[in-house]
Parts: structure tokens; sequence; C-alpha cells
């Protein structure tokens, strides 16, 4: 978009550092560092692509949700994501990207999504415990971010968060129904569901900030001092943690880690050490549906080709229809 | 990237009720104005009955120069993107 | 739903407009609040707000309760195949906008099958109703004792007594019936094509649907006139969106305009089935509808359902008599070939002419004779309610 002059860019870049120090929002058509453009680019394509991705496991269930209530609920928050999926490849395009560009980036694995959805949803208490802690884990990745320095990436949030929120609830909520009125099947099915998703959930927040499974990339410094991240990653994970081991005592499931516990000194739970090494091998593409996760992504895109491609030689048909303001009422 | 394969990018202004101003919540991408409005219901009004919307080709939205003041700008209601209400999701637009 | 946990304190995000936001996410959880408002398709007001649900008076409740499960079936089976193509779309703009209509055919059918449980209660409790035989009061109503195909059927009612007794009637008929029990047309059941069979099976159901609903918000029951009023703004949407998907296919490229074809093609043989008058239907549609007597209505000993069927409608005008239940379904023909000469008309593409695809014996999806492809259908869609039947979700 914008191309600086060498001359002009210390005092553009100062002006903008001062934007952001202000806490004042970066829009789409100031001047911004490059590199920013591109940290934002792939952290809010990283974002799309996995309410995409995420779609896939909690659909496995829609087709057989065993009440008409649930099944709408369902299917309604699966149709979120896609919505909110749109809402930041949106985001990405006012920063000059291109969604067909990315989506190919995606099925290509040039770019990444979250690894959370590369494990399977095997039951029905699986859509509840993805609500509960993988929207959970979601949702305290993202709040921060509706104060991200990007405009439309922090307003996109916003929106997204607010709906998150009823996921979370719903999730929630269908646990506790199978816990406190369903039957003993059903309770074990959600203590399975929640030993299966509790671990991945607490790698959501990605590599630890110091240590030896650190993240050498050093983004996350350069993202704090540009505020589009807000809190490192451990910061993250705890703030979950605490959050959720209550919930789990009044949900009634055991957290399958036997160094949970509270620790009044630091005014926080402890807890066990997380696998990195099973962290790393699903982040390069080695989960357990990795794989399939993208076919379905990569088949949905081209057995689709020709649907678009005729949608636009139609509209080039009848470009003279086009370009009016419309009225919907 | 093929041109004659990828839908244009419109933005979607909603007017949320009468005597309100129609607000810019967001962007999508369709093949011609008619799928652009349908998606704009499904997707930023959730289909609200009686909810106005317009929808325009991105391309065809003029902006004030980037290259001249824009670093050090003042809010100016007619830069679409830099309205504070781009994006904002109207009141009583429900659940979103 | 209070849960009274030690729910973490105040939180040390800067800015109080975040702070908003996030102590919301979690007191969400807590907060006791409808769920309709959860989840868009759940309902965002109860459309039967001030609708009297009581029977009307003489109707005949067996009847009633088989013509909204006719109803009903046709949308939570459609939804089903919509629900199929989730992830699988051509465009994400695509996936938003086929969930809507998923959801707006199961929200139909929630409705519709709510309201044949209700009908169903109401025949055992009205003094002098008919079929309140033990054998048949639970069954689905017509299904008349002693056709071929019905020993083997668990009567509806019965199979909601296994389960815990607060289940919904939706759930215990969506769930707990077997195939013979499904009442909707062929034409929803078949398994997925391309995007452009579903475009044309969307663009037939949704025209056919469209008329009949349009017409049954004139019915004699109140409850079937407001399910009507609320699913004509729905699939009036639905069609439109069809039609012009069929219109850009038809008229785009060489190939999409034979895929185009060829998807109408594939849903063709079905759409006869569409339009022939069930008897349930041509009772409840006629002009004396709540009136008949138990000996026109009843099956004759010796008279098939088909032949029945045959029957010419005493007027065929459906809704002119305020007291008329039902449409009959022969009456929307003309409508449905109109609106579909015209979308084809813009596309570009040639009406099918193939004849209507036979049922068995003449008996075909209304009368609970399916294709092979709804035992699969079911058979997924049933599986985790069935096995745990005890079970709450």
């Amino acid at each position: 978009m914008t191309t600086e002059t060498d001359a002009a860019t210390p005092d553009l870049e100062a002006h903008f550092q001062r934007t952001v120090d202000r806490d004042q929002r970066i829009e789409p058509r100031d001047w911004m560092p490059d590199g920013y453009r591109k940290t934002l680019i792939r952290q809010v394509a990283q974002h799309a692509h996995s309410e995409i991705i995420g779609m896939q496991p909690e659909a496995n269930w829609i087709t057989r949700a065993p009440s008409l209530r649930r099944k709408a609920i369902l299917l309604a928050k699966v149709q979120d994501e896609a919505g909110h999926g749109l809402y930041l490849y949106s985001a990405t395009e006012t920063l000059g990207a291109d969604r067909t560009d990315l989506t190919e980036k995606l099925i290509e694995s040039r770019q990444k999504y979250s690894s959370i959805f590369n494990y399977p949803t095997l039951t029905f208490a699986d859509v509840g415990v993805i609500g509960w802690l993988v929207d959970g884990a979601a949702i305290c990745n993202q709040v921060p971010l509706c104060r991200s320095s990007y405009g439309p990436y922090a307003r996109g949030m916003v929106r997204i968060c607010k709906e998150e929120s009823f996921h979370q609830r719903q999730g929630y909520e269908l646990l506790m129904t199978m816990m406190q009125r369903g039957t003993e099947a059903q309770r074990r099915m959600v203590q399975d569901a929640t030993e299966r998703w509790w671990w991945p959930s607490l790698m959501m927040f990605g590599p630890p900030d110091t240590g030896d499974a650190a993240s050498t990339s050093g983004h996350t410094q350069q993202s704090m001092a540009w505020k589009v991240k807000r809190h490192t990653n451990d910061e993250l994970r705890q703030r979950f943690v605490d959050m959720t081991v209550p919930q789990a005592d009044v949900l009634g499931v055991t957290l399958p880690d036997p160094e949970l516990a509270w620790n009044s000194r630091r005014g926080h739970y402890d807890f066990g050490e997380i696998d990195w090494d099973e962290f790393k091998q699903v982040v390069s593409g080695g989960g357990p549906c990795n794989a399939e996760r993208l076919a379905q992504r990569r088949r949905a895109h081209e057995d689709g080709a020709w649907v678009r491609e005729a949608a636009a030689a139609h509209a080039a048909k009848h470009a003279s229809h086009d370009h009016q303001p419309m009225d919907a009422s | 990237m093929s041109a004659q394969r990828d839908w244009p990018l419109y933005e979607v202004f909603v007017r949320s009720k009468r005597g309100l101003n129609h607000v810019h919540v967001g962007s999508l991408h369709a093949a011609d104005a008619e799928m652009a409005l349908r998606h704009a219901r499904d997707l930023y009004t959730r289909r609200n009955e009686g909810v106005s919307i317009w929808v325009v080709r991105s391309s065809e939205i003029t902006a004030s120069s980037p290259d001249e003041k824009d670093p050090f700008f003042a809010p100016s209601a007619d830069k679409v993107y830099r309205h504070p209400t781009f994006y904002d999701i109207p009141e009583n637009v429900p659940h979103m | 739903m209070k849960l009274g946990c030690r729910w973490p304190g105040p939180h040390s995000w800067e800015g109080s407009e975040v702070n908003a936001v996030f102590d919301n996410a979690y007191e969400a959880i807590i907060d006791g609040d409808s769920d309709a408002r959860w989840a868009f398709g759940t309902g965002f007001e109860d459309p039967l707000s001030g609708v009297d649900t009581s029977l009307p008076a003489g109707v005949d409740g067996a009847d009633l309760a088989a013509y909204c499960l006719m109803l009903g079936d046709d949308a939570l089976i459609m939804s089903h195949r919509l629900q199929q193509w989730c992830t699988s779309l051509p465009e994400l703009e695509e996936e938003v906008a086929v969930a809507n209509i998923g959801l707006d055919l199961l929200g139909q059918a929630r409705l519709l099958l709510s309201r044949s449980g209700a009908a169903q209660d109401g025949v055992g409790v009205r003094a002098g109703a008919r079929r309140t035989d033990p054998d048949e009061s639970g069954g689905t109503p017509d299904d008349d004792a002693g056709r071929p195909g019905r020993e083997g059927a668990t009567p509806a009612g019965q199979a909601r007594g296994n389960g815990p007794g607060t289940r919904p009637h939706e759930d215990h008929y969506a769930y707990f019936r077997d195939e013979r029990e499904f009442r909707n047309v062929r034409l929803v059941e078949l398994e997925n094509g391309d995007f452009a069979e579903l475009i044309a099976r969307l663009l037939v159901f949704s025209t056919w649907r469209l008329a009949l609903l349009n017409r049954l918000t004139a019915s004699g029951d109140p409850v079937l006139s407001a399910i009507a009023a609320k699913g004509v703004k729905e699939v009036t949407y639905h069609r439109d969106y069809a039609a012009q998907w069929t219109v850009r296919l038809g008229d785009g490229t060489d190939y999409s305009h034979q895929r185009m074809q060829a998807g109408l093609d594939a849903v063709w043989p079905y759409v006869g089935e569409l339009f022939v008058a069930h008897a349930v239907e041509q009772r409840l549609s006629a002009r004396d509808g709540t009136c008949v007597t138990p000996q026109a209505a009843a099956p004759k000993a010796g008279t098939t359902e088909a032949e029945e069927r045959n029957h010419p409608d005493a007027d065929g005008a459906g809704m002119d008599d305020p007291t008329a239940m039902s449409v009959d379904p022969s009456t929307v023909r003309e409508e449905f070939d109109d609106v579909l000469a015209q979308v084809l008309k813009a596309s570009t593409l040639q009406r099918p002419d193939v004849a209507a695809l036979p049922g068995v014996g003449g008996r075909t999806g209304r009368d609970g004779v399916h294709t092979e492809a709804m035992g699969y259908l079911l058979a997924e869609m049933q599986s985790v309610a069935r096995a745990h039947p005890d079970g709450v979700w």
C-alpha cells in the first residue's frame, strides 16, 4: 500500500510509535512499519485460519447431535466460526493481504493455524469440552486483542469475543447437564473428553516465554512493543488455569494433572509440565488430524473453484447491474 | 491471482433502524452486488428483518490520499476506514 | 443457573472496557438467561407467542398430528442434508448462507414436530375422539393397522414411554421413530451430490414449500398458521438464494451450465411426488375438513391408500375455507411450474423431461416408504440419542 521514502521514515516511525504508545489505534491508511504490517497479517491470518479449520472438529457432530436443541446450537456455533473467519480475513484485507492468497498459503501449509484443531472429536461430550476449555482458552487469548493497536483487528475481536463467550457458556451448560442430569455413561464421556482436551488447551497459549522450550523467534518482545500482543504466553496460560480449576470443581470432573494445586504464596494454581515435544510435533504437522483437516479445506476450496468461476463469469456478463447501493429492507 | 476467478471485495454499511445513518460494518467477497447484499445480511445482521444494507465495491470508494497528511491526521469523517464507527455494530442488531 | 462456585475475582487487565468484555465471558456462564438468545436459529422470540395452542374444535387430532409430521420431517431431513455440506462449500460466505437455511429449516421442524406431539396428545384426552384404540393412538396416526409393513414399527407414543419422561416431543419424533414412521418426501433424503445438485434440490424444495406455507398461513389451526407465517419469511429467502445461484450457474460458464442441468436432471424424478396429496392432506384440506365423518376419513376396508389418494379433491381450492387445516399439494403445482419456468428461462436451462419416479405399490415418502438413502441418514442422525436412550443432553 504505502511506499514510504527513506527520508520520511524516521519521522513516520516515531509518529507511529507515539500513536501506539498513547494507546491510540492504527488505522488502515496510516503509515506503518513493514514489519508491523507483516506481523499483523501473519497473526490475523493465522487467527482466521484457526476459525475456519476449527469448524471441522465440531461440524463432525452436527448431524449426530442427540437433541434438536443441541443440534441448532452447534450448527449456529459452527456458522459463527465461519463468520469470525470472515471478519478476520476482512481485517487482513485492510492491510493489503488477499484472501485467496492466504487460503492458498493455508492449504499449502505455508501458514499455520491453532494446533488444538489437530485433535479428533471422539464423542458428543467433546463438543461441550471444546466450548468450555478451547473457547475458554481462546477468550483468554483474545480479550486482550480487543485492545490491539490495529483498529480493524481490535474491532473484529470485540465482536468475536462477545460471540465466543456465548459459545463457552453453551459448552459448559451442556457438560453441566450431562454431569448433573445425565447417566453414568454420560458422566464418563465428560471425564474422558476433559482428559483428552486439557493439555492441548494449555498448549494453545504457545510455548513458554522463558526456559528450554521458549520460542527463540523474538516475536513476543517486538509484538508487545507494537501492542499487537498484550500479555506473555505464560501470563495468559496461568490466568486460564486459575479460572478453569474452580469450574472443573463445580462440574465434578478431575483435571488430569496430579501436580495441580493452589499455591497461596503465589496466589495462583501450580500445574505440571506441559509436553512440549508433543506440541512441537503437532505444530509441525504431525498431529492426529493435521493431514485430514488440511485435506478437507483443500477439497472444499478446489471443488468450489468451478462455482466461484461461474459466479464471476455470470457477474462479468451482467456487469451493468453492478455498483448500485441496494437497500435490503 | 486470477482476477477472473476472484470475487471482488465489497464494503458493507448497515442502517439498524430509521433515523440512523448507515454505518460501515466490514467487508466481504461476492461475485456481484446482489450476492454481496445477501451475504451481508447473513454475515453482518444475521438476517435481522427491517435492517437496511448498502454494499459498494471497495474499489469504488475514494479516500483521501495516504501520501499527504495521513500520518498526522485529525479524525475526518470522509475517510471510511478512519471513522470511529468502523466495524461498530448498531446496538439493536441482535446477537452481535 | 447459579453455580455458586469461586469465580475469579476482578481481573488485572488494563482498561475498563476490556474488563467488561472479559468478565462477561465468564459471568455469562453463571448468569441465567434464555438459551434462545445463545445461538442464531434457536429463535429470537417465540413465534407462537400469543397464539392459542389448544386444538381447534372438531379437528381430528390424529390427522393434524400426521400432517405436522409430514411438514416437519420434510424440514428436518432437508436440514440434515444441508448440515452435511458444512465445511465443504465453495466459499466461506456460502458456509454462512447454507448454515442459515439449515437452521431455519431445523427451527421449522422443531415447531412442527412439537405441534404434532401436542395434537397427538390431544387425541387421548378428547372424549369421543377417533382412533383411541390403544393399538393406534400411539402410532403415527394414519399409519393404518392392517397395512403391510406396519407391524414392525414402534408405536411412537410407546417409545416415548421408554425414555426419560422429560424428553420433548421434537426429540422423541426425531430420534426414536423408525424409518417407516418418517413422512418426508423422498426428494429431501437423497444423498448429496455436487453444489449444483444442492442448488437444484433447494430450488425445487423451497419453491414447493413456499407455495404450501403461503397458503397454510390461512390454516384453521392457529399454530400451523403462525408456524407457516414464520416459515414464509424464511423460505422466501431460501428460494431466492437458490434461484440466484441457479441463474449464476446456468448462465455462468459452459461447465457450470452442464453441472446445473445435471443437478436438475438428478432431482427431477422426485418432483412429481411433491404434488400428490396423501389421504391426510386431502381430509384436512377438504372444505368440511373439521367435520369429516369417521366413516369418510377412516380407511375403508379393501381400499388401498393409493386408491384413496387418487380420489379427486372435491374443490381443490386448498385454503379457501377458513376451517381447512392443511393445503392440498396438488393445488400448488401451477405456481411451482410458473416459478421454475421463470428461473430456468433466466438460467438458459431446460426443464428436465423425465417421468416421476414410482413408489413401491403406489406408496412413497408420505406413506413412510423411502429410498435406500434414508436408512443411512437415520442411522447417522439417531446414533448418539439411541446409544443413550436415558441420556439427558
